[in-house]
């Protein structure tokens, strides 16, 4: 009984350290307060944005060339397999031992982390459009350009937009070690204990929590809206 | 700051310059092997258990599921939620509630790998075909031998697949651990982060652990599956 009222006066305190400012335990700074959070915060979006921007632009052309000629299936598919192998923790480490800190550094290295699941879903997305409705498109006159561009991307945008979702949920997450590569997100409370205390770090947990819940659920949001009107029809009538 | 004491913890005598840079210094990897033995174990001791106690809760409400079906939106919207909560906030979400050590560290990694079998193990019992089912209702089964002597077998593929999907990315996430207070391999590489041979040998064993776990479950599915190599085979 007395475990349950402490740990409940935890998560309130944690509650109070995002809404009011404290003084640093080890002394001076103040920290706390939704301003400081937003101070965390705002580079917490910035580096995952960024990240996620970066891994787009370079994951889904190639993913969808890849599944337009039909090669590479090896290599698109086994990026993910690959890429889950890999913990975040020591690609992140490996990048701070060899290529050095900050926000450049750490980019790169998130976008190591979200570009295998966008590539092997954009490849998958394509391969999955089915054969006739390409043939059918060709046979309407259409250029290799425009078949992907008219019917291949936007059948496979729902899966395209599945394997943004999951980059982009684990890249938030990986945003909150950060600090260990001298990039001071929403992690540094976690990291930096002494700075901000027990309720800066549950604090903090709770608001990487709700972070990474508002990018799944938006994301699935756009993931739906997205789906092509005919696409859904079909699903529809394929689930009785 | 932590990290300086965190070196000179790891060298106590940074004599030569290979350690002194930071640099990859193999004497110091083969000097210094035995200080990882102990987290990589333990490494393995967080995902094996965490694997087994996930596999165990997500087949069984796969199992139900599978007859009643009600029941699939409701659990995968759960597993889904505990599946998006990044397991570093899973961690210290639990503090305050289970205190440091194993067991924080093992829900958090369980809760992680339910979503993933559950709908694996979901899937491959969905894709056994209905004629093979009516075949077997035909023989005379009833519905619990149908499901354990046809459609489990046969799900099988698709649940070794979920099942290694989730041993890699559970070894991932015990690098977080040490956050909970768990220990393994993770602890060593944010023990000096900076210096390379600690980061390579440290990250090397996790990435190992992962492709060695994810190869036993392949041959254990193939193994437990050899209709599929005959099918291949053909």
């Amino acid at each position: 009984m007395t475990t349950t009222t402490a740990a409940l006066g935890q998560f309130g305190d944690a509650i109070d350290f995002i809404f009011n400012q404290h003084e640093s335990p080890s002394g001076g700074a103040q920290v706390g307060g939704l301003s400081k959070m937003w101070d965390l915060l705002w580079p917490h979006l910035k580096l995952s944005g960024a990240a996620m921007g970066v891994a787009c632009a370079v994951s889904i052309p190639i993913g969808l060339w890849l599944g337009h000629i039909g090669k590479g299936g090896f290599l698109a598919i086994n990026a993910s397999n690959v890429g889950r192998a890999v913990p975040s923790l020591a690609l992140i480490a490996f990048f701070v031992a060899y290529i050095g800190v900050g926000f450049t550094n750490l980019m790169l290295a998130l976008v190591l982390l979200a570009i295998p699941p966008i590539l092997t879903n954009a490849y998958t997305g394509v391969r999955q459009v089915d054969r006739d409705t390409v043939e059918s498109a060709r046979g309407m006159g259409l250029t290799g350009a425009q078949v992907v561009r008219r019917v291949e991307l936007p059948l496979a945008l729902p899966l395209i937009f599945g394997g943004i979702r999951i980059s982009a949920v684990n890249v938030v997450a990986t945003a909150t070690i950060a600090p260990l590569a001298g990039v001071v997100t929403l992690g540094d409370p976690i990291i930096n204990v002494n700075t901000y205390g027990d309720e800066g770090r549950l604090a903090a947990a709770i608001v990487v929590a709700l972070l990474a819940v508002v990018t799944e659920v938006s994301l699935g949001a756009v993931q739906r809206a997205v789906t092509p009107r005919g696409l859904k029809i079909q699903r529809r009538e394929a689930t009785p | 700051m932590i990290g300086l004491l965190a070196q000179l913890h790891i060298r106590e005598n940074p004599t030569q310059s290979c350690e002194a840079d930071n640099g990859f210094c193999p004497d110091w990897i083969a000097h210094n092997f035995d200080r990882y033995v102990d987290p990589f174990f333990q490494h393995v001791y967080l995902t094996v258990v965490a694997l087994a106690i996930g596999f165990l809760i997500s087949f069984g409400l796969a199992i139900i599921a599978y007859r009643r079906r009600w029941l699939i939106n409701p659990v995968t919207q759960v597993t889904g939620i505990l599946y998006t909560i990044p397991s570093i906030a899973a961690f210290f979400l639990l503090l305050p509630i289970t205190g440091r050590g194993n067991t924080t560290a093992l829900i958090a990694l369980v809760s992680y790998v339910l979503l993933i079998i559950f709908r694996n193990v979901l899937t491959g019992l969905d894709n056994v075909p209905d004629e093979t089912r009516d075949a077997g209702r035909g023989m005379g089964l009833t519905d619990r031998q149908l499901l354990w002597r046809v459609e489990v077998p046969l799900a099988l593929p698709e649940i070794m697949a979920g099942l290694r999907i989730a041993s890699t990315t559970t070894v991932g996430l015990a690098t977080l651990a040490f956050f909970a207070g768990a220990g393994g391999l993770g602890e060593q590489i944010f023990s000096d982060i900076t210096f390379k041979s600690n980061v390579v040998v440290a990250g090397g064993l996790a990435v190992l652990l992962a492709a060695v776990l994810d190869g036993l479950i392949l041959v254990a599915q193939r193994l437990v599956t050899p209709w599929t190599r005959a099918v291949a085979a053909r």
